[in-house]
């Protein structure tokens, strides 16, 4: 059998990979789907520790995380979409994400 | 063999999530993001967590990933990031970050619990709806309203000028 | 298969429930003509808010639990329930007139206000980690898509996207942070983490103190602390300034109320561990939101920058830990609330050749003009400043004193230094108010009864805590009593 950290470790280089992808992407979509790999790899780290404390309660709270990451998604894009018939250009950059 | 199912699988997931990074083209970007979705369900169905697979796969790699899709479709098709890029130093500064958060991963390499000797869960959806509408009953209520909050959001914002 | 229906705690939700289904109600009243008004959608949210700060009202004194731990009825929850009715309540009032104004009335705004509401409730009485995140989300949603209500203003557009991407980033590390407590201790349950923290070697778990640091984080971008402050200048400056009142009072409070909730709760035991940490946020918090605030022309921004500010004084009372320093924060979380929300409120009645008036230059001679208005905004801003006998002042005074009596002496001088610097800008525009001659186009001001009630309740609370700060300092010492007894 494959070790429980073995899994968590794997979600922890998920995770990390998805940060740098949202410091270093410009392009508002490519941010948001490194966002969607961060909270993979957030569910992936769920289910490996529940599956280690044997309990069913890491599962059912990644079945919350998809369920929020979906009407997340629902608004990210719609707020993209209304962005987009503003003008016609969606790169970050364009909008000063980072202004002190 | 279950090891040599994890190893393939965590080593595409690995690829699959830095060419989401690194590739410029979204498109290219969201079908490394679907790759990975799938690597993950694959994983989940080693951990025993069938339900969460086939969740996975219909409402991540089905759904959201579509929506991805033809968000990039209309929005952007085929436009690259190009240019002089105005954020050099963040994007250096996102090195070290990034170091830092493998620690995070020795972290969980190293410091972790021992492992422990406790029965898998089953899985199955029936056990995992059981847990749903008894235990975690009130959570189940609050994402419905979230749904709704979410919907109703979308919809002022995206439709077209009353 | 038998399946055991769980018991319903209806009496520890019932402030949610009734804020819930106004949200209900509202949304098919919405459906129903007139088209063009929605007033009457308003004024059911603002019953229902009432009917729910009501029933929290009821219910002080008691203590409950329900769905398996999940949820608190206690004075801690019952005290920002009745704040973020207050909010909410104020928000509603003011925004009115306003986004009728500005052409974007639509039912699914005040729909949308009351369930970041329900959102923010949630946090502050959610005593589970899962609780907490659904709340936030809840909160985050609704909150992405009002700062993005002005869907023609590329402003407004870009400040909804920045707030939601930074946002939904933050939502990771939060939720990672829950991953990882959750793997350190096979719980999300406050009070099981209390008791699993108890057990002596778990208190040094790596994992626990990776997991902390990311939930840290998380907050730390919602209260919009230095260094993940970013997102807040062009935010408030984009949204719709009655959104940006509500993003500015409510959705803090409610990332303060999980925070201490959090924080003293079950991690209180690892005190010596984050201390450290928070310290540094709360100094370089103030310091820096101030420092830049004096540098802002807009009004808006400079107000996003003062609330930073204000959000490194609160963390002093985090840093106490005491029951005084706890209470003493959400005293101050009250009294700001009342103060913020009448600056935006004033604020967002002016306007300059059809366009909102937030430049400084705007408020030029204001008080020749608009008398009233300019009195009440230097109202406001004197108790941003600390001025007696405002709310500000006791707020200040009740949060630097903690923070004295528990010794950290070196935290205070810099508050007050900092508090001293805020004055400059504060000072700034009220000069620019009395002392300056009007120039170019008037600035008109459009009161509204509503609005007007608005305005006069944020007076109201002022003074009324600056006066008589008894009764509610008393509340908030109850309030933290569940953790801090």
């Amino acid at each position: 059998m494959v070790p429980v950290g073995y899994y968590t470790t794997l979600s922890a280089v998920l995770f990390t990979i998805g940060v740098v992808g949202v410091l270093v992407r410009r392009n508002p979509l490519v941010i948001f789907m490194s966002i969607e790999l961060m909270l993979n790899a957030a569910n992936l780290a769920f289910v490996a520790f529940g599956r280690e404390a044997g309990q069913l309660d890491g599962q059912v709270i990644v079945f919350f995380v998809m369920t929020v990451a979906a009407a997340e998604v629902a608004v990210g894009l719609a707020i993209i979409v209304a962005i987009f018939r503003a003008r016609q250009r969606i790169n970050v950059d364009d909008l000063n994400l980072m202004r002190w | 063999m279950e090891q040599v199912t994890f190893f393939v699988t965590a080593l595409i997931a690995v690829a699959s999530a830095i060419g989401l990074v690194v590739r410029r083209n979204p498109l290219h970007g969201a079908l490394f993001l679907v790759v990975n979705l799938f690597c993950v369900a694959v994983l989940y169905l080693l951990l025993r967590a069938e339900f969460l697979a086939a969740a996975q796969v219909i409402i991540y790699a089905g759904a959201i990933m579509v929506l991805f899709l033809f968000a990039i479709m209309i929005l952007i098709p085929g436009r690259a990031e190009t240019g002089r890029d105005p954020f050099r130093r963040q994007r250096l500064a996102a090195l070290p970050l990034g170091a830092a958060f493998l620690l995070l991963v020795g972290v969980l390499m190293w410091g972790g619990p021992p492992p422990g000797g406790a029965p898998p869960p089953p899985g199955g959806a029936a056990a995992v709806g059981r847990l749903l509408f008894t235990d975690y009953l009130l959570p189940f209520e609050i994402t419905a309203v979230l749904l709704l909050a979410a919907l109703v959001g979308a919809l002022v914002l995206a439709r077209r000028r009353a | 298969m038998e399946l055991a229906f769980p018991v319903i705690g209806w009496r520890v939700i019932t402030p949610m429930l009734l804020v819930t289904g106004t949200g209900f109600a509202c949304l098919l009243l919405d459906l129903l003509p007139p088209k063009e008004r929605k007033g009457h959608v308003a004024a059911v949210g603002l019953l229902g808010l009432a009917l729910a700060g009501l029933a929290t009202g009821l219910l002080w004194g008691q203590r409950e639990t329900a769905f398996r731990e999940m949820v608190a009825l206690d004075e801690f929850a019952l005290f920002f329930n009745l704040l973020f009715c207050v909010a909410t309540g104020l928000v509603l009032l003011l925004s009115h007139g306003y986004i009728r104004r500005q052409g974007i009335e639509q039912g699914e705004y005040y729909i949308l206000v009351l369930f970041a509401a329900l959102g923010m409730m949630l946090m502050a009485a959610g005593t589970d980690l899962l609780i907490i995140f659904l709340g936030l989300e809840l909160m985050s949603l609704s909150l992405y898509v009002l700062a993005g209500f002005f869907r023609t203003r590329p402003a407004s557009n870009e400040s909804a996207m920045k707030y939601f991407l930074l946002g939904a980033f933050a939502t990771g590390f939060f939720l990672y942070g829950i991953a990882l407590i959750y793997g350190a201790t096979g719980t999300t349950s406050l009070p099981r983490l209390a008791e699993a923290l108890a057990r002596a070697e778990l208190g040094r778990d790596p994992l626990l103190f990776a997991g902390l640091g990311l939930l840290l984080v998380g907050f730390g971008f919602k209260i919009s602390s230095v260094p993940f402050h970013m997102w807040a200048p062009d935010v408030y400056e984009g949204a719709p300034t009655a959104i940006t009142a509500l993003i500015a009072t409510g959705s803090k409070a409610a990332a303060f109320a999980a925070l201490l909730r959090v924080l003293l709760g079950p991690m209180r035991g690892l005190q010596p561990d984050w201390l450290v940490l928070v310290w540094i946020l709360a100094a370089l918090t103030m310091t820096l939101g101030n420092v830049v605030a004096i540098a802002q022309s807009n009004l808006k921004r400079m107000l996003a920058y003062s609330s930073i500010a204000h959000v490194g004084y609160m963390l002093i009372g985090v840093v106490v830990g005491t029951q005084l320093g706890a209470a003493a924060v959400l005293y101050y979380l009250a009294a700001y609330t009342f103060m913020t929300a009448g600056a935006f409120g004033v604020i967002l009645l002016l306007e300059r050749r059809g366009a909102e008036a937030v430049q400084l230059g705007d408020y030029a001679g204001l008080a020749a003009r608009h008398p009233l208005l300019a009195l009440l905004l230097a109202l406001f801003l004197l108790s941003l400043i600390g001025f007696p006998p405002t709310a500000g002042f006791v707020g200040k005074f009740y949060l630097f004193s903690a923070a004295i009596e528990a010794g950290y002496v070196g935290l205070a001088i810099l508050a007050v230094l900092n508090a001293v610097i805020a004055s400059y800008y504060y000072l700034r525009l009220i000069v620019y108010m009395y002392m300056r001659e009007p120039e170019g186009e008037p600035v008109v001001a459009a009161l509204t009864p509503a609005a007007g009630l608005g305005l006069a309740v944020a007076v109201w609370g002022t003074l009324h805590l600056g006066l008589a700060p008894g009764p509610l300092i008393g509340l908030a010492q109850g309030a933290v009593g569940p953790f801090l007894p």
